[in-house]
Order: structure tokens, then sequence, then C-alpha cells
């Protein structure tokens, strides 16, 4: 008790209301108004509208001396990936093939997620190093090594940023899951002879043996 | 004898604790009951144990697992990234049993490293169309009522290295980016009401803090549903490589959108189209073209014992078989088990809590004969959504999604109890 403030113990025993429980949908005052500078600091994402792209811009060449000496390591010098880091440049045409080639110019829908992907996580360790004109000048050299421009003098902008068009935008499609046969047929599952002959082995892991600590464990796929 | 098949001894490394079990298992001598009585040192003889004292209390002021399971870990394949800071590992479904994933265990998949933040450093900020833009410190937040519950979180790349055929022998590399853990945290509706949503607030922007600012774009209408903004795990806090001190909720829907370290929340008018959601986690068709918010997790099952890293080394006689099964549709309605690759079914016996959109267990108990095995499992969700064979999924989707694999898996079940992942007509 000798802990109790004095204060207290008068408010109390003077029959002053408890705090009210919060009514339902009720705003409980928590937090503080953000700042015009803080939300400035970290809202840096931009839209394919080109809602968020800061002011400036950057040309091929710029792009090409930003790009080798901070990219290239990873991406190689013409954006064609070294080991199993990501391929930028190159792949138009093999989506339909075995081992398509996913890329910025052969997969990509929109070049604004170019431009934010590497203001806000490259490069790789590195992040948020780059200036808006310097994000500008490797965006527009990502498009140099695409074909996608392909005059060396072209200069990317805020203002012109929007008439450019990824090759592949129009191939994505919503999600049609629900339209596969097995997501359609709400049938009860067979329960007894459900094939007609016997299940055969038609192809084992072993011949890949690619699993940890297997002997020869250097296979093929991705997580992207 | 019998101490070797049961556990494994000091020095020993998982490997040649597998050899040593099942070579001992195929010894005449493990018949079960019928086996000859012989008198058990192990009985007959006072152990070190039974006879000396233990370790007092404080002796691990945090627990740790037994030193006679150091095989119970989560592990990578190195061939698979190029870095271990954009990688991810893989949680040993094999070795574990119930449906709660132990928080040192759940996989991890991170984009830019494990970010290390002290809890008195992170803030939260809701800003973009909102009538106040705020700024949440840990604090704040944990004044807000709170929420538990125990849902499944499952990579949308898990079993993306199975599309082309059957590589990996081990369902913890075939299906061990799930885990299910209880969660505790704040809805984000009660968030996004104390800034005040604008009504053309349709789109919400989750930020994490990380090296790599993972982001992705939801939808109001699940932001509002049923997303959390949590901060334990399991209990207690979240684990640094799940997003200590904060995560994102985000049930029944690919991991990605979990987005950990949480620390931005933007409400907008249309998706960004972030790099997570374009040229990545989108899902190609053989067509070339390419699905994209595909959000939800279909029905989903795996047999995690036996399994290639869990061979039965007990010979034959009482077997237990026993998996996971999940959907994010909802409740699992049954899931059956084949022991002869889809020909003859069984429905399983599904054991323990039955939470909406959470991992369910299940057991089929038999009496194993000896002979080969093709075991499958197949789940049904309450709104019939089942699992496809793996190739109905490859006939509408082509080998090249990478995400959104839910096949049915096939282990091959020898006659010395080894198990390897196969596929069958």
């Amino acid at each position: 008790m000798s802990k109790f403030p004095k204060a207290l113990i008068v408010l109390l025993s003077a029959g002053v209301a408890l705090p009210a429980f919060a009514a339902d949908g009720g705003k409980l005052g928590l937090g503080r108004p953000a700042t015009q500078e803080e939300v400035s600091a970290w809202d840096i994402d931009v839209r394919p509208d080109g809602t968020g792209l800061p002011e400036g811009h950057g040309t091929v060449a710029e792009g090409e001396v930003l790009f080798t000496d901070n990219c290239a390591f990873c991406h190689g010098d013409f954006g064609e990936g070294i080991g199993r880091w990501p391929v930028l440049a190159g792949g138009q045409g093999t989506l339909t093939h075995e081992r398509p080639e996913k890329t910025v110019g052969s997969y990509w829908p929109y070049l604004s997620t170019v431009y934010d992907y590497v203001r806000r996580a490259m490069p790789f360790g590195n992040a948020r190093s780059m200036t808006g004109d310097e994000v500008y000048a490797l965006t527009t050299y990502i498009l140099y090594l695409n074909d996608i421009v392909t005059d060396e003098d072209f200069e990317l902008s805020k203002e012109n940023f929007t008439d450019i068009y990824l090759p592949n935008e129009a191939n994505f499609i919503s999600d049609s899951r629900y339209d596969e046969p097995f997501n359609t047929e709400k049938h009860q599952p067979c329960m007894t002879d459900c094939k007609a002959e016997p299940a055969k082995i038609t192809m084992c892991a072993r011949i890949l043996d690619v699993t940890p600590s297997s002997v020869e464990d250097d296979g093929a796929g991705t997580v992207d | 004898m019998s101490d070797t098949t049961e556990k494994p001894a000091g020095g020993m490394n998982r490997r040649d604790f597998l050899k040593a079990g099942l070579a001992a298992g195929g010894a005449a001598a493990f018949g079960g009951a019928a086996a000859a009585a012989e008198n058990d040192p192990l009985i007959t003889e006072v152990q070190d144990w039974n006879r000396y004292l233990g370790a007092g209390v404080q002796a691990a002021p945090y627990g740790v697992p037994s030193e006679h399971e150091p095989h119970v870990v989560r592990c990578d394949v190195e061939w698979l990234t190029a870095s271990t800071e954009s990688s991810v590992n893989f949680t040993p479904l094999h070795e574990l049993d119930g449906i709660i994933t132990p928080n040192g265990l759940c996989f991890e998949r991170h984009h830019g490293g494990v970010a290390d933040i002290a809890p008195a450093d992170h803030r939260l900020m809701i800003n973009g169309l909102v009538d106040t833009p705020l700024v949440f410190t840990m604090q704040n937040l944990m004044r807000f009522p709170r929420e538990n519950r125990v849902y499944f979180l499952e990579c949308a790349a898990n079993s993306g290295m199975e599309w082309r055929g059957s590589q990996f022998n081990g369902c913890q590399y075939t299906h061990g980016m799930v885990h299910c853990v209880m969660y505790t945290g704040v809805p984000l509706k009660l968030l996004l009401e104390e800034a005040g949503v604008k009504a053309n607030g349709k789109w919400l922007l989750a930020e994490g803090a990380d090296a790599a600012a993972m982001t992705h774009s939801i939808p109001m209408e699940k932001a509002l549903d049923d997303c959390l903004v949590a901060f334990k795990m399991n209990g207690e806090a979240l684990r640094p490589e799940q997003g200590y001190p904060l995560r994102l909720w985000v049930p029944d829907w690919e991991g990605n959108m979990w987005g950990k370290w949480l620390r931005q929340l933007e409400v907008g008018d249309e998706p960004w189209q972030q790099r997570e959601e374009t040229s990545k986690y989108t899902d190609l068709l053989a067509s070339g073209k390419a699905r994209r918010f595909t959000w939800v997790m279909d029905p989903k099952s795996i047999i995690t014992n036996p399994s290639p890293q869990m061979p039965i080394t007990h010979g034959k006689g009482p077997l237990v078989i026993s998996g996971l099964v999940w959907s994010g549709n909802g409740q699992i309605k049954r899931v059956y088990v084949s022991i002869d690759g889809g020909r003859n079914w069984k429905t399983a016996r599904i054991d323990g809590p039955s939470f909406f959109k959470a991992l369910h267990r299940f057991y089929l108990d038999i009496e194993w004969d000896g002979s080969p095995l093709l075991l499958q499992s197949r789940a049904l969700d309450e709104h019939g959504f089942y699992q496809p064979t793996k190739n109905e999924l490859r006939a509408e989707r082509g080998e090249n999604s990478i995400y959104h694999n839910n096949s049915v898996q096939t282990w091959h079940v020898k006659e010395d109890g080894t198990v390897e992942n196969v596929e069958v007509s």
C-alpha cells in the first residue's frame, strides 16, 4: 500500500469513473500522425501509370557505366546473368519453350516495376544507394540490353517513362484456375478400381539424384 | 541391438543411422511380439541416467531440443539459388507430428537476408489514401485488441521443383515450404480504421523493412476480412527469420504476401505491380500466357511417414501412415490414402484439432505385409475441391508454372522399407 500514489487513492475514493471500454469501431487514438518527410522517405513505390516516379532522367550511356560498376558482377555485362543470378536480357520468344528464359524483355509486364525494384532493393546488399537519376539511367540501359530501346542517345525521364511498354504485357491474364476441369467437377471421388490396370512407375527421383547429400546433388529447377 | 534401431547413436550422421536401422530392421529377430525374449541390458542393468543426477533447473534458460535430435533441422538445397540471403530452406515435415510447427523449424524464405531490428527501433506507417497517415511503435500496437489464430502458411513455390518429374527424395524438399503456427496479433482492420481509409482506397501495399524492402499488393477486401498484424508465434515473439518484430498475416494466401519485418501499409486505388507479383509469383502456362494474382493456396496433402527420409525400419506388421493435409479454401472434409498408386483409396483418420485453414494431421493404420507400396494421399475440402494428379495438372498448365503445384505425390515403398519419390501411370 505504501507504493500506491496518494493522488490515485484520493481519486478512487472520490468515485472517479474508470476508463471506459472502447466502443466497437471507435478509434483508440493510438499512434501519431506521420510527417510529410517521413512519408516521403518510405513511400517510394512506382506504378505502371507513372504514379510515384521522381523528377529525373538518365541515358543509355550513363546507365552502361553504372551497370558495369554496380550490376554486372551478378547480372553479367549484357544482362546474361552470372551463375544462378537473374538473367535480365534476352529470352524473347522462349516462353513456350521447354526452358523459358524470363527476363525484363521477354516476361516482365511493366517498366515501372524495373524502376521501383532497382530503387528499393538494388544493388543487392547496398539497397537505396542509387539516386533517382541513376535509377533512370540503369532502367534505360536495361531497355537497351533488351533491344526495346535501340538509340544509344536515348534518355529516359519522368516525362517519357509511360510512353514505353514492355512487349509481354498482354500475355498476363487473371487467375483462371477455377476453370480447370479438376476444379469444376465437384463429383464424389472414385474409391475403388479407379485405374483399369495396376499403377506402373513412370519416373523415379533417383534418376536425377539431386537430393542434398546424394551422390550427384546438382539438379534443375528454381524457387524464383 | 534394439537400441541401434530406435535412436541415433552419438557420432552417426542421419544417413549412417538410417542405413544401420535398415540393416537391423531386416534381421529376423525384429518380428514384433513373437521375437524370442532375451534379457535387455537396458532393463537389467542400472543405467547412468538412472543412478546419477541430471541437469538442474536453469541449465538451459531457454530450452533446446534433446541432443539426440540433431538431425531434426531445416535444410536448404545449395544449387537452387545464387546466395543464401535470397534463398529458402525447408521444414523437416518427416520428423514432426501433430499440426503445429515448432518455431525453430518453420521454413525460411528471404529475399535480402534476415533483418535485425530492435523492437524499440521498429515503426509501422500507414499512409496513402487515408484520412490521417499514422506512425505506430510496437508499444502502440500492443495496445490494440488482439486475436489468436492457427493458420498454415505455404510458399507458392512449394513443390515447384517437381513439375517436370520426381526430383527430390524427401518430403522436406518436395513439400517443406509450409508451416502452421498460432499467431497473436492485431486485426489489420483495426489499424486501417485508426487511419481512416478513404472511399477509393481499394488496395494495400505492404512493405517490409528488410534489405529487399519486400512488397506486395493486397486487395482491400482481403485486408479488411481476416488479415492480422502479428507479433507472436506459438506464444513467443516472432523469430527473426519470421519477421521479428512484426509480420503481416494473410491467411490461406501465398506465403510471399505475409510481409515480414512489416513497416509500411500504403493505401491506394490500384495494384502496384511490384516485382514479386509480376516477374515472380506469376504462373506461366504452356501457352505462354501467365496468370497473375493467383493468391489462394489450393487443397494439398502429403504423406510424411513413411517417406524417403523416413523409411520403414521395423519390418512387416503394424504400420502407421501419417501425413498432413490443408486447403486455402477452408476446412478439410476428407483425406484419402492409396497404397496401390491411386487405384483404390481408403478414407484416412484425421486426428487433432481441425482449425479453419490450418494444417490437419491424418493417419491410416495398416498391417504391412512387406510387399512394395505406391503410397498416395488426396485432399478433399469443404467446397468439393480436391487434389489433381500430376498429369491432370500438367495437362492444364504445362511444366513451367513453378507455383501452385498441389498435385498428388507418390512414394514407392520397397520391400526393404526404403522409400523413393516416383510418378505413376
